[in-house]
Order: C-alpha cells, then sequence, then structure tokens
C-alpha cells in the first residue's frame, strides 16, 4: 500500500512536470543559450553580451536604464550616431544645415535608409517619433530632454498639441527642426533613444506589444528577433540597414545577468564574450588570472557626496563644507578602496567632455598634508573643535561599495577632525525619498553618469529650477551663468560660461567630489573593432571575431590613436582624449 | 469529504481577499513609488506616468480598480518591465519555476524518505550518525554556498555542465535542482526518521510483527504510511514554495523563473508585479494546504472530514 502511495504521488508530480512541458512550447518560445559546449553558441557570429538587469522596454521613447540603451542602439539610428570610440557622426541623416541664429537644423536623410522590413526611413518617420516621444500619454521618461525643440515643454505639460512641436517634414527625406534656444548639444542629443524614428505603420497595427519579437521594425544595424524574458535578448542583422555590407556579426544576444558573480563564471566557462561588469571585491584575483581580458576604462560619471543645505549644520556655513572637502583623501580612496583605476575628483564635471576644462579648485593641487591643515582652519572656522565635534548623518543607499566608501570617508573626517559620523544605510527608494525632501539628510551620497556628453548635463543638476537639486544649492550667479549658456551659440563663449559656472559652485562647495566612475568588464581576446570611449557606448555593428586572438586584437586597435588599451593595473589607466561632438554634417 | 472541499473552497476566497487587501495598502505603504530614480522626473512627466498606471487616483479607488481587474484574472502591466503584462510574465516564468521546483521536490521526497527509513531502520548505529550527520550539514550549508562550489567544480573546471542560464534541456536543470534538493532531503530525511522511529514503537507494528511478518513487510505494509503523514504536512507549503521558484537560484545560474520577482518588484515598487506574484502564491498555498488535508484523510483512516 505504500509503495502505491509513493508511486502515485511521484505520478501526481511527473504530470504536474509534463502538463509544464506541454504549456511551455505554446507560449513560451525559449531557444537555447548558455549550453556550455553546444556548437551553437560558440558559433562565432553570435556575440554574446551580458547586460545586466533586464531591459525594461524596447520601446525606444518609454526607454530608461543603461540596459535597454544598449539594446536599443543596435536596434535603432538616430539622426545621428556615433564611431566606436564614441565620436557624433551622421547616423540616418548623411547631412545637415544649421541656421545662422543656432535655431532651425535642416536634415537630409539617408536615401539608403531603411526599415527591417525594408521600407525607406523617411523624415515624417522622425517628426512620428519625436512628437510621440513629447505626448504625455507615452509617459515618456527622458521626454524632458526634448525642451530645447520648440513647443516641447507645453505639449509635455498638455498645453499644447503634439503636432505643434516645432518638427516638420519638408521634403520625404528632409527634415526641418526648431529650437527655442541654440543648443550646443543638439546633435549629440539626437542620439538618444527619445530621438529615435518609428514605424509608424507596425506600430499601429501592434497596438500594446509593437516592442516584441516580430513586430518590432527598427532602422539600426540590428533587427529583434527573440526576447526571453529575464534570461536573453536575440538580435539578428538587418538586411535592409545602410551600412549593412560593413556589420559582420550576423546575431547578437544580450543576456540578463544582473549578477556579476554569476556573469564572471559564464565569462569563464566560455559562455560569454563580453561582461557589463565585474564583481567589485575580485579586482585582485582578476588582475592576477584575467588581466589579458579585464578592460578599465573612464566612464563619464561622477561620484560624489552631497549636502543638504537648507538645514543645519551645513547652510550658510562653507567653512565647514569646505573643512569636510579637504579632509577627504581621494588618492588613498581610490587606491585603497574602490581599487578599479577610478580617478580621484575634484570637480564635478568628469574629464573626456568635448572642449571643457573641468573646474578643480586650488587646493586640488597641494599635497594631501596642506589640506588637512587647511581643512583644520575651516573646522575651527565654522566653530567646531575637538571639544565640540560635528556630529552628522551620512545617508547611503544599500551597496557594498558605497558602503566602504562611507566608512573610509567617516574614519577620514574622524581622525582628522574628529567629525562624529552616523552612518545611515537606506534602501534605494527611502534613500531616494529622503534625499528629495531635503528633511532628514545632512550628509548623502550621490553620483551622476551623463546621457550625453555635455558638461550641462551635471552642471544643470544645481540650478535652482533642476528637479535634481537635493543639495538645496542656490547661487544665482550660477544660475545666471548656466542660463546665459544656454542661450549661447559660440562654443568658446559658451564654454567659458560653463567653466565661470562650475568654478562658482565648486568654491561653494554644496558637494564634494570624490571620484570620476570606470566602466570595468571582461572582454574575449577574440574580439575586435570595439573600442573604449567615455559614454561606454558600445555598437555590435563594429565588433568581429578574429579566431587569432589577441596579436590581431592589437592590432585592430592600434589603428585608432584615440583609443587606449587599458588592461593594465588600474592605477595606470590614462585617459582618452575628450571625445569631438561637433558636428560631422554639412 | 465533498462537503468539506466544497467548504475549503468557498474559504479560498474571503482568505485571498484579505491577502490582496492587506498586500495592496502595505507595497502602497512604502515610501518611494515605481517612476524614483536618481535622476528626478520633471513634475509634468511624472504626472504623466501616473496618469497612465493610474496612480493618481484616490488610494481607495485604485484599490477596487484593481479587484475589478482581479476578477478578470488580469494582474495589470508591469511597471518595471513595460513591454509585459504581470499576467505575461508569470505565465513565461511560472513553467520554469514549476519545473525546477517539481524536479527538486520529487528528488527531496524519494531520497529524503529512504535516508529517513534506513536511519530510522538503523537507530544510533553508525549508518544512522553517519546519514543523519550528513542531513544535518545539508541542513545548515546554505544554497548560495554549495551552488557557486557545484559551478566551480562541475562547470567551471570540469566543464561537464552548463555553469548557468536557461533552456528546455537536462543539462540546464541539473545543477539547480541538485542546489534546491539538498536542504529539503535533509530536512525530509530528518522528518521521516524521526516519524518512523515514532511509529515502529506502537503497538500496531508490535502487533504485525508477533503475526510473523518479514521486516520488510511490516515497513511497506504498516509503518510506511503512518510515518509519511508528518513529511506529507511539510511538503505542502515547501512545494508551494519550490515551485513558485527560490530568489537565490535563480539569482546564481540565472534562470528565468518568478522567484525573483518577489525581491525585484518589492524593491522596484511594481506595485501590480508584486500583487500578481503574492495573490498567485497565495492561492497555491492555500490549494496545496487543502491537498495536503486531502492526501492526509487518504493515507490516516483515524481521520475523516465532515
Amino acid at each position: 500500500m505504500t509503495a502505491a502511495c509513493a508511486k502515485r504521488i511521484c505520478l501526481l508530480m511527473f504530470l504536474s512536470l509534463l502538463v509544464t512541458a506541454c504549456g511551455k512550447s505554446t507560449d513560451d518560445k525559449q531557444s537555447p543559450l548558455f549550453s556550455g559546449g553546444d556548437e551553437k553558441v560558440t558559433d562565432s557570429l553570435v556575440l554574446r553580451r551580458g547586460n545586466g538587469e533586464e531591459p525594461q522596454t524596447l520601446d525606444p521613447h518609454r526607454a530608461t536604464g543603461v540596459p535597454s540603451a544598449n539594446i536599443l542602439r543596435d536596434l535603432f539610428e538616430g539622426l545621428t550616431t556615433e564611431t566606436a570610440g564614441g565620436n557624433i557622426i551622421p547616423g540616418a541623416a548623411h547631412r545637415w544645415n544649421i541656421s545662422a541664429d543656432g535655431l532651425t537644423y535642416t536634415f537630409y536623410l539617408d536615401p539608403l535608409g531603411h526599415w527591417s522590413n525594408g521600407d525607406p526611413v523617411t523624415a515624417q518617420d522622425f517628426v512620428f517619433g519625436l512628437r510621440r516621444s513629447v505626448t504625455p500619454e507615452t509617459a515618456s521618461v527622458y521626454a524632458g530632454m526634448l525642451a530645447p525643440i520648440k513647443n516641447a515643454t507645453e505639449i509635455l505639460a498638455g498645453e499644447k498639441m503634439p503636432s505643434a512641436l516645432g518638427v516638420s517634414a519638408l521634403e520625404e527625406f528632409t527634415l526641418q527642426i526648431h529650437l527655442t534656444s541654440p543648443t550646443a548639444y543638439f546633435l549629440g542629443m539626437l542620439n538618444h533613444s527619445a530621438t529615435y524614428p518609428l514605424h509608424q505603420v507596425s506600430l499601429r497595427a501592434a497596438k500594446g506589444s509593437f516592442s516584441h519579437p516580430g513586430q518590432l521594425v527598427s532602422n539600426g544595424a540590428y533587427q529583434l528577433t527573440d526576447w526571453a524574458v529575464r534570461s536573453f535578448i536575440e538580435l539578428k542583422k538587418n538586411p535592409y540597414y545602410r551600412g549593412a555590407d560593413s556589420v559582420r556579426i550576423e546575431t547578437v544576444r544580450f543576456y540578463v545577468l544582473p549578477d556579476q558573480s554569476t556573469e564572471i563564471k559564464l565569462f569563464r566557462s566560455g559562455a560569454l564574450d563580453w561582461t557589463n561588469d565585474v564583481p567589485i571585491g575580485q579586482y585582485q584575483w582578476l588582475l592576477e588570472n584575467m588581466a589579458d581580458e579585464l578592460v578599465l576604462n573612464p566612464w563619464m560619471g561622477s561620484y560624489f557626496l552631497g549636502f543638504n543645505l537648507s538645514r543645519e549644520p551645513f547652510r550658510g556655513n562653507k567653512a565647514l563644507r569646505l573643512a569636510l572637502a579637504l579632509a577627504v583623501d581621494r588618492d588613498l580612496l581610490t587606491e585603497k578602496v574602490t581599487r578599479f583605476g577610478e580617478q580621484p575628483a575634484y570637480a564635478l564635471v568628469p574629464p573626456g567632455s568635448p572642449d571643457y576644462t573641468p573646474q578643480e579648485p586650488e587646493w586640488a593641487s597641494w599635497t594631501q598634508a596642506e589640506r588637512d591643515i587647511a581643512a583644520l582652519e575651516y573646522y575651527a572656522q565654522a566653530g567646531y573643535s575637538e571639544d565640540k565635534p560635528l556630529v552628522v548623518e551620512f545617508r547611503y543607499n544599500t551597496s557594498e561599495n558605497h558602503k566602504k566608501v562611507a566608512l573610509a570617508v567617516s574614519s577620514m573626517w574622524r581622525q582628522k577632525l574628529g567629525v562624529q559620523s552616523h552612518l545611515i544605510n537606506e534602501e534605494w527608494k527611502v534613500f531616494l525619498q529622503n534625499r528629495r525632501h531635503k528633511v532628514l539628510t545632512q550628509v548623502f551620497r550621490a553620483g551622476w553618469i551623463s546621457d550625453y556628453n555635455d558638461p550641462v548635463s551635471f552642471l544643470d543638476l544645481l540650478t535652482n529650477i533642476s528637479g535634481n537639486n537635493d543639495f538645496a544649492y542656490n547661487n544665482e550667479d550660477f544660475n545666471s551663468l548656466l542660463l546665459q549658456a544656454s542661450q549661447e551659440r559660440i562654443p568658446l563663449r559658451r564654454r567659458r560660461l560653463l567653466q565661470a559656472a562650475e568654478a562658482i559652485m565648486i568654491a561653494d562647495q554644496p558637494l564634494v567630489p570624490l571620484y570620476t566612475y570606470v566602466t570595468k568588464r571582461l572582454v574575449s581576446q577574440r574580439l575586435g573593432g570595439w573600442q573604449h570611449n567615455v559614454m561606454d557606448h558600445h555598437y555590435s555593428r563594429y565588433m568581429y571575431f578574429n579566431d587569432k586572438g589577441s596579436e590581431s586584437k592589437s592590432e585592430s586597435e592600434s589603428g585608432n590613436s584615440s583609443a587606449e588599451l587599458t588592461t593594465e593595473p588600474a592605477a595606470e589607466i590614462v585617459e582618452k582624449p575628450p571625445a569631438e561632438a561637433s558636428s560631422e554634417g554639412g | 469529504m465533498l462537503n468539506y472541499s466544497l467548504r475549503r473552497l468557498a474559504w479560498a476566497f474571503p482568505t485571498l481577499l484579505l491577502l490582496i487587501t492587506v498586500a495592496f495598502f502595505m507595497i502602497r505603504v512604502a515610501p518611494g513609488g515605481p517612476f524614483d530614480s536618481e535622476k528626478n522626473l520633471p513634475p509634468e512627466i511624472q504626472q504623466n506616468l501616473n496618469a497612465k498606471y493610474h496612480l493618481d487616483e484616490p488610494l481607495v479607488q485604485q484599490y477596487f480598480r484593481y479587484l475589478g481587474q482581479i476578477l478578470r484574472f488580469d494582474f495589470g502591466p508591469s511597471f518595471q518591465y513595460r513591454d509585459w503584462t504581470v499576467n505575461q510574465l508569470i505565465a513565461r516564468g511560472f513553467p520554469v519555476s514549476l519545473s525546477i521546483g517539481a524536479l527538486a521536490m520529487l528528488l527531496s521526497f524519494t531520497l529524503g524518505v529512504g535516508i529517513g527509513t534506513m536511519a530510522a531502520l538503523r537507530q544510533n548505529n553508525v549508518l544512522d550518525h553517519g546519514l543523519m550527520g550528513f542531513a544535518m550539514l545539508g541542513i545548515s550549508i546554505p544554497n548560495f554556498v554549495i551552488a557557486p562550489l557545484l559551478i566551480l567544480v562541475i562547470s567551471v573546471y570540469w566543464g561537464w555542465l552548463p555553469s548557468g542560464g536557461w533552456e528546455w534541456n537536462w543539462r540546464n536543470m541539473v545543477l539547480p535542482v541538485i542546489t534546491l534538493a539538498m536542504p529539503i532531503t535533509a530536512y525530509i530525511a530528518r522528518l521521516m526518521r524521526g516519524s518512523m522511529i515514532e511509529v515502529l514503537h506502537s503497538d500496531f507494528i508490535r502487533t504485525a510483527r508477533a503475526k510473523g511478518l518479514s521486516e520488510f513487510t511490516v515497513i511497506r505494509r504498516h509503518a510506511m504510511k503512518p510515518a509519511l503523514l508528518p513529511v506529507i504536512s511539510f511538503m505542502g507549503p515547501a512545494l508551494a514554495g519550490l515551485i513558485t521558484g527560490s530568489v537565490v537560484i535563480e539569482k546564481i545560474f540565472a534562470i528565468p523563473g518568478i522567484g525573483s520577482f518577489f525581491v525585484q518588484g518589492a524593491m522596484n515598487r511594481d506595485y501590480t508585479l508584486v500583487m500578481g506574484v503574492v495573490i498567485f502564491y497565495g492561492a497555491l498555498i492555500i490549494l496545496f494546504n487543502f491537498l495536503v488535508d486531502l492526501i492526509y484523510a487518504w493515507l490516516n483512516p483515524r481521520i475523516h472530514y465532515k
């Protein structure tokens, strides 16, 4: 009887499995992946990229986050695009004219541009895309980027119809965009997913699910062929792409791998060619065992600490803010704590912005011992001493790295000044809410990674009208300089205005820049054609496999003087010269 | 029995309603919202997003709107994975979790019952101590330690099996199933040993032995059924837990099951996704507890449901 009972239970479970196995074929077409020694995935025409989290969406106008952006760059092409090294070059538009006042851009589309279904890419597709991006119902997170286009802000606020947007199709392949103010970074912005065109017919036919495989029609080098949720997204070469002949990788798979330890194991077992990241605790091991594959590169992102200037002890106390900024030994922090070649930072804007010099305070060139002496003086000037130490709350969001940085900085403050910091670890959304409310925060961790390569992306954080000004910083001179810069179209003058604004802000020290981010990943030595760039934009269409391995790879990279192969120890990272984002079109 | 079953099923509805209500308001009380990020949204964009997902309505209205959706078995669109509805996400993830979970439970049950019975028959013997020591180890070592060790040795060093990822193929299932099954096997073995020892000391077993039955027949015919009772009551909720996925296993082996939705959904304040998986999990728990009660009555002649 007992055996019969056990048999029945087993049978029940087998049945449930059978139901499962039958059920999956109808709904979910999951293709093989990561099958170790499987021939299919080691085929040299399949590029396997680790891509972090599951992308939120592949609707270019609703997309946010790096995982979506990486895939969308392969799927779509904006009016401009980038070289492998990150320079802005003509994309879907092969040339353009800019009016003398910098307010009207006329783009001439490449007549060879085609959608993945063979239809030509027309100016009307761009008009449709840009209008859709700012339509309130689209609920695009990045639509705010389009504010320089005439009437975009009013449409977003529901005050005008989308048809009022300053974008028009003059002819089939001629597009005109009117701006409200000359925007120096406008061409660079046209590479962002919020500006991508859309294929109207397929969008309307597919209704809500147009971004699914089989429905999504794209104009980039690749088309979407498979999407196994939380597993991988597969793209295949778009045969109608205007540059299809030069695209050498037939299939790209972006794997969803939020866990870096899992990713690194897959890479080691040969199931990945490119990782999104590496585990922060394994620097030494990677350096000793995988130095040839480890790639570190400066990134257009800043890691800093913010002060809440709307409450004590930082309100109106510049001396205290300076004391704390001076007492942080950034070299020690990056060499001993973060350890992945992060660059010590004294300015908010990271190096690498075109035609811009980040504005460091004078004391950035001092030795740390000199800074420590000055820190003590400012600390005393602020009204604090050994007997009356500063007691401050230091908030950061849950993360191993943030914790290490917070511990290191607070011990530097304690050792040098006697500051008593209470470290408060908060869950991400709680942390964001507290920062935004500016009621509880005193010192808080912050970081910023730019969406487009322009100093404004960083400096805009601190204007009085910015929604991201969690510092409650408000300096009229700073605001006014940024406003003037937004109206200025002569690059040299604009650069001076922006530099002056940053210098004013850094002198006020509403924040403490700590370091410039680096991208860190493992890349197969078989993979060539990619280059370092501060924006960390890597298009699969430039990549290729070279079975000769590292020898050929270095050949391919030495051909480009702007790229530096940085598999050397972190401290020896060489910064790439600023990318040229200026117009290369007409 | 039929009456009992109908009554139990009728009770399931208010239980689920309570679950939905508590979960709905709890997740809304959590600070922050689904669209918060380091880059704050301009107010007009925040407003557009709230309007699109009806977050601009009063909470009670949202609650009743949600209840209406649930009645149509529509869990709504996910806030985080915006190209998918919660129904689609569960439909794609559940078969994966179900396969891994059910296989792990099958393995655990078979091994656990076998090991437990063997240990009970050799009580306080070297075999008993050895097996129970092994079981204790299985319970104590967390799966986030076992999994990387297995991957390192079997996949990275020996290259026998894939180190992660998913396809409908036994090769991708072996390591996650073993990792998931180890602690459950150990737990079932200990449960089985305890209850088997207890049963073996009862009067009816003495009677069976007195009749001159062989030890094998005594175990198979008389001892196994009552000894399985605690294992079965443990298996109900455990199976519901296993087949709805494990966050740790899914993360380490990069498996697209639904376990991570519980954590990811809560972290991202993906209200609809959290609600969807909570209701789904709740319904499964209710169903499995009900099945356990039925199996109980079948295994134990002293239990009668009216």
